[in-house]
């Protein structure tokens, strides 16, 4: 389905647009211990293929700039236009900016099918929730089990797990450099992100928070 | 909380996984030609036991693969989490 041509005709609703995000935002950063922002619509693509086929780690790399997937579990690759996460042995979500993702998927599929390997457009069923600031872990803590301290949850690490009980895609975006707080990416099924974002929200309130654009 | 080492992912928080009951069974291949209680005992019967028991889990919060475990019933010791098709371990002594 042409997703462009469908946005035309029927304005798309972003799964936290009700509460006004935009209107909260302050674009800086401010003193705040925790800033929180929603990515809308961010174009998400469930890669499905054999690792062990060079074949099928060559097509996907043909497409996503020279990058095959990662085949060590729970890490991702940033690729400059793609995010490339490790979601199973034979599983991957790539994730592209808003709009890329019919384009993507049809020249994914081309590459790969040959190949046995199937992608999947999931990018409605989720909305991405980026925590980040100084305590951006200790709120995680308080309703996550996966232990994010640096040492055992580095830069570009990516998970799933739950977060407040809401099954969540958590990737670690940051780089690590000195003085740089962590940043998280959540990617949250959209009909947990109203329940998700008020849980962040409130368990963020003991260090301040502050609304990002997106 | 209990830690479980996901085959894949590591040691994870048991609110992760699902336990998906006896592990190591074995689809009947002859089930049309087997009695009804056969394959009432094959369909429904399982082990119970107190001690060590072989089990299939679920990771169903994390990457969502089935693994196979080890655990102890009274004590809920993990005592092997094995990827599928790899053999059974030993089981400990105790």
């Amino acid at each position: 389905m042409d997703s462009k041509g469908m946005a035309d005709a029927i304005p798309r609703l972003g799964a936290l647009d009700h509460l006004g995000l935009a209107a909260r935002a302050h674009g800086e950063k401010g003193a705040a211990g925790v800033r929180l922002a929603e990515r809308r619509f961010l174009a998400k693509l469930n890669l499905r293929g054999d690792p062990n086929d060079h074949g099928f780690m060559g097509a996907v790399a043909s497409v996503l700039d020279g990058f095959e997937p990662r085949i060590i579990p729970n890490t991702a690759v940033h690729t400059g236009r793609f995010d490339l996460l490790w979601l199973g042995p034979d599983e991957w979500l790539v994730v592209a900016a808003d709009g890329a993702e019919a384009e993507l998927e049809a020249r994914l599929t081309a590459a790969v099918a040959p190949h046995g390997g199937t992608v999947t457009d999931v990018s409605e069923s989720r909305t991405t929730i980026v925590v980040s600031g100084p305590n951006a872990r200790d709120v995680l803590a308080k309703g996550c089990p996966l232990d994010l301290h640096p040492r055992a949850f580095a830069a570009g690490a990516c998970a799933q797990s739950l977060v407040a009980k809401v099954g969540v895609i958590l990737h670690r975006t940051d780089t690590a450099a000195p003085g740089e707080p962590a940043r998280f990416e959540l990617h949250a099924l959209r009909s947990f992100a109203d329940y998700l974002w008020r849980f962040l929200d409130d368990a963020g309130q003991e260090y301040g928070v502050t609304v990002m654009e997106g | 909380m209990l830690l479980i080492a996901c085959p894949w992912c590591g040691p994870r928080a048991e609110l992760e996984f699902r336990c998906g009951g006896q592990g190591h069974l074995t689809r009947l291949t002859d089930a049309m030609e087997v009695s009804d209680a056969e394959f009432a005992r094959y369909l429904y019967m399982r082990d119970n036991p107190k001690g060590w028991h072989y089990e299939r889990w679920n990771h169903v919060n994390g990457c969502r693969r089935w693994f196979n475990a080890v655990r102890h019933t009274v004590t809920h010791e993990f005592h092997a989490t094995y990827k599928p098709g790899e053999p059974k371990p030993d089981l400990p002594r105790s």
